[in-house]
């Protein structure tokens, strides 16, 4: 099963010829991903890889049935390539480029709704289901077929946390980033709903960082709907306040979004938040020795 | 990117909302000129890039030119909140009967811009949001559509009773949005809004925030940015391309990614040491960015040791690996270097280290325990 990627995934993928869309369209086939066509304009006909390249997103879908995009072009150029990838009738959108105006992607966001697309990211490394396939830049060795979902606003910090769980033996159903920037397509509460109703998934984790009020809601979300044992990890409890650090989204903003007020939300509701990155692997056998059980 | 008052004040007029005239002078003469140009009394205001200048005494009212000479001599220079004074603002004092709030920003959980107003002006709207939540409007606006007259009408008089008031008011609600989403910012604020004795409204404050992503589109306003006012090594990081903010410690921090950057300084700070800076050397790393991530680092000179953790997915280890070789050769640290390198080509990197000695660890709590012996045996 797995969420949002699996085997029926085809991707396009928009900004094939450019260098980060080449390098990893390939890595993509590698790992198993049907990657069927890409997309640069003005270079329409020729081919990467063997994927073949067409002008339009809309002659993309029509001659290779592609129902994913994935979006590496530049954040200059990138509000239009995902406008074009929702007009072309792509049903997942996954867009890795770093740098959309936020007032774009508030506009975006609510299109996206209109037009029943799900976009996850920007700024994200985008969707994995293990030996499934792999949409996005994340490496595929360190992941491994199984039952624990992974959601994360990280993208590295998530690389380390999967290591983990595979280390221990701890496969994934599906793990994705859902980016770093302050307004994202995708969040931890649409995962979370996602993650519930996939029976492949038994035990789900939980990257947060500050900035925003999203894991203080998918915490009083988890109370009401979530049945799966859940783990969680928030980065930046030594973040000083006002400072964005890296990620757009990742900022202390009039003392709220703090990495306590996150902790706290998810202990009040029974989750618990490793002190560590490793730790979280080490939490979840725990939460999943002798077999699933339910919270409630 | 944060803006000065006076030049928020720039963007305003461009909308059309009415400011105050007012000059910006680095000099208490210049000051003094200024105030005999638009005339007196006025207000000296010290421009910094933080807020509660008022309290600080960065805000001073002057009678005649000869006062704001002596006022302005006195901000110029002036410590506030760790920032120098280095610009003041010469403006006219307006004869203020009443002082509201205006503002709007991104509601993150909602996804929509948000306007605000609060007829309680010139104090701090978070805490009037704490306390007294219901003296704030908050009215969402759909993208799409953009604020609307009869929004922005709701919004004045929520704040004000008399119509001609209201229809100032109104004028200003919606300049202050088009200005917000057109400048691409993440936060437009007045505060206080006036009305003057002869029921005229006024933007006195004006405070913008802009959104760093959005600046490409607007060049006059990226020409706005105060390199004097920023963190030198924040600067060079930016103009490398790589994120970075300065902390107090002696642990030297280089990592891929925000979170595990973070996530690091966290686990430096879980073993009981200080990091001396967050530094994210972002995806697709060169050996070059390695470089100039050392360069900037090594600035500080209260770090004792520094901590590379990197994690391979489009970051290459052997990439770094030849960034910390330049570096190592060229800059010739006096502090101990500790590694730690997983994922993509971490063998090639490994064998790339060892020419200079250095052993990667794969385990990153493993290479932050051992960047805090060797910062403390220091």
């Amino acid at each position: 099963m797995a969420i949002l990627v699996d085997r029926k995934t085809k991707v396009v993928v928009q900004g094939i010829t450019g260098r980060d869309g080449s390098f990893h369209a390939l890595q993509m086939k590698k790992y198993g991903t049907k990657v069927v066509s890409g997309v640069t304009p003005g270079k329409g006909g020729q081919s990467v890889d063997g994927i073949p390249v067409f002008d339009t997103v809309e002659q993309a879908v029509k001659e290779t049935k592609a129902n994913t995009s994935v979006i590496y072009v530049p954040p200059v150029f990138a509000t239009d390539a995902i406008y074009e990838a929702i007009d072309a009738g792509v049903k997942l959108i996954v867009c890795v480029t770093e740098g959309l105006p936020t007032t774009d992607v508030l506009t975006i966001y609510n299109y996206l709704k209109i037009k029943g697309v799900r976009m996850v990211g920007p700024n994200c490394p985008g969707v994995i289901s293990p030996g499934l396939s792999k949409v996005g830049i994340m490496p595929g060795q360190i992941h491994k077929k199984g039952n624990v979902g992974v959601v994360s606003r990280s993208g590295t910090l998530t690389y380390e946390v999967v290591w983990h769980l595979t280390l221990k033996g701890l496969g994934q159903s599906t793990c994705l980033g859902i980016g770093g920037d302050p307004i994202i397509g995708t969040n931890f509460i649409d995962c979370l709903e996602l993650f519930e109703a996939d029976p492949q998934t038994e035990a789900i984790v939980l990257i947060g960082e500050i900035g925003g009020t999203d894991e203080e809601e998918a915490a009083v979300y988890i109370k009401k709907h979530v049945s799966k044992p859940v783990v969680a990890f928030v980065a930046g409890r030594t973040a000083p306040p006002g400072k964005r650090m890296g990620h757009a989204g990742a900022i202390i903003s009039g003392g709220s979004g703090t990495a306590e007020e996150k902790i706290r939300a998810f202990n009040r509701v029974g989750i618990p938040v490793a002190e560590l990155p490793a730790q979280v692997a080490d939490l979840v056998a725990e939460k999943l020795k002798g077999g699933r059980k339910r919270r409630k | 990117m944060k803006i000065h008052e006076y030049q928020a004040k720039e963007i305003f007029r461009k909308y059309g909302m009415p400011v105050p005239p007012g000059k910006v002078a680095t000099k208490p003469e210049q000051a003094r000129k200024i105030a005999e140009e638009i005339g007196t009394p006025v207000m000296v205001k010290a421009q910094v890039h933080v807020g509660g200048r008022g309290k600080a005494g960065g805000i001073k009212y002057a009678k005649d030119p000869e006062e704001v000479y002596k006022v302005a001599n006195q901000i110029l220079g002036m410590d506030i909140k760790g920032l120098k004074v280095k610009k003041v603002l010469v403006t006219e004092a307006c004869d203020i009967k009443s002082e509201a709030y205006i503002g709007v920003t991104v509601d993150r959980a909602k996804k929509m811009p948000v306007m605000m107003v609060s007829p309680a002006g010139g104090i701090d709207i978070e805490e009037v949001a704490a306390k007294t939540p219901e003296k704030i409007m908050k009215l969402h606006v759909d993208p799409f559509l953009g604020l609307q007259p009869f929004q922005a009408k709701k919004l004045a008089y929520f704040v004000y009773k008399d119509p001609k008031i209201v229809r100032g008011a109104m004028k200003i609600i919606l300049a202050l949005y088009k200005a917000f989403w057109e400048a691409e910012a993440s936060l437009a604020e007045i505060n206080p809004l006036v009305v003057t004795g002869d029921g005229e409204v006024w933007a006195i404050d004006a405070k913008i925030n802009i959104d760093d992503s959005g600046l490409f589109r607007n060049p006059y306003i990226e020409k706005m940015r105060d390199l004097s006012a920023e963190d030198p090594s924040e600067t060079k990081a930016k103009d490398a391309d790589l994120s970075f903010v300065k902390l107090d410690g002696n642990i030297g921090c280089i990592v891929n990614g925000a979170g595990l950057a973070m996530a690091t300084m966290d686990l430096v700070k879980h073993f009981g040491a200080e990091p001396a800076n967050f530094l994210d050397i972002g995806g697709s790393s060169s050996p070059e960015k390695v470089l100039n991530a050392m360069k900037i680092v090594l600035r500080d000179k209260k770090v004792k040791a520094i901590l590379i953790n990197i994690f391979g997915g489009i970051t290459r280890c052997d990439d770094v690996a030849n960034g910390i070789v330049q570096a190592v050769k060229s800059l010739k640290p006096k502090v101990p270097i500790v590694v730690r390198l997983t994922g993509t080509n971490e063998e090639i990197a490994r064998k790339i280290l060892e020419e200079i000695d250095l052993t990667a660890t794969t385990n990153m709590e493993e290479v932050v325990k051992r960047a805090i012996e060797l910062a403390e045996a220091a």
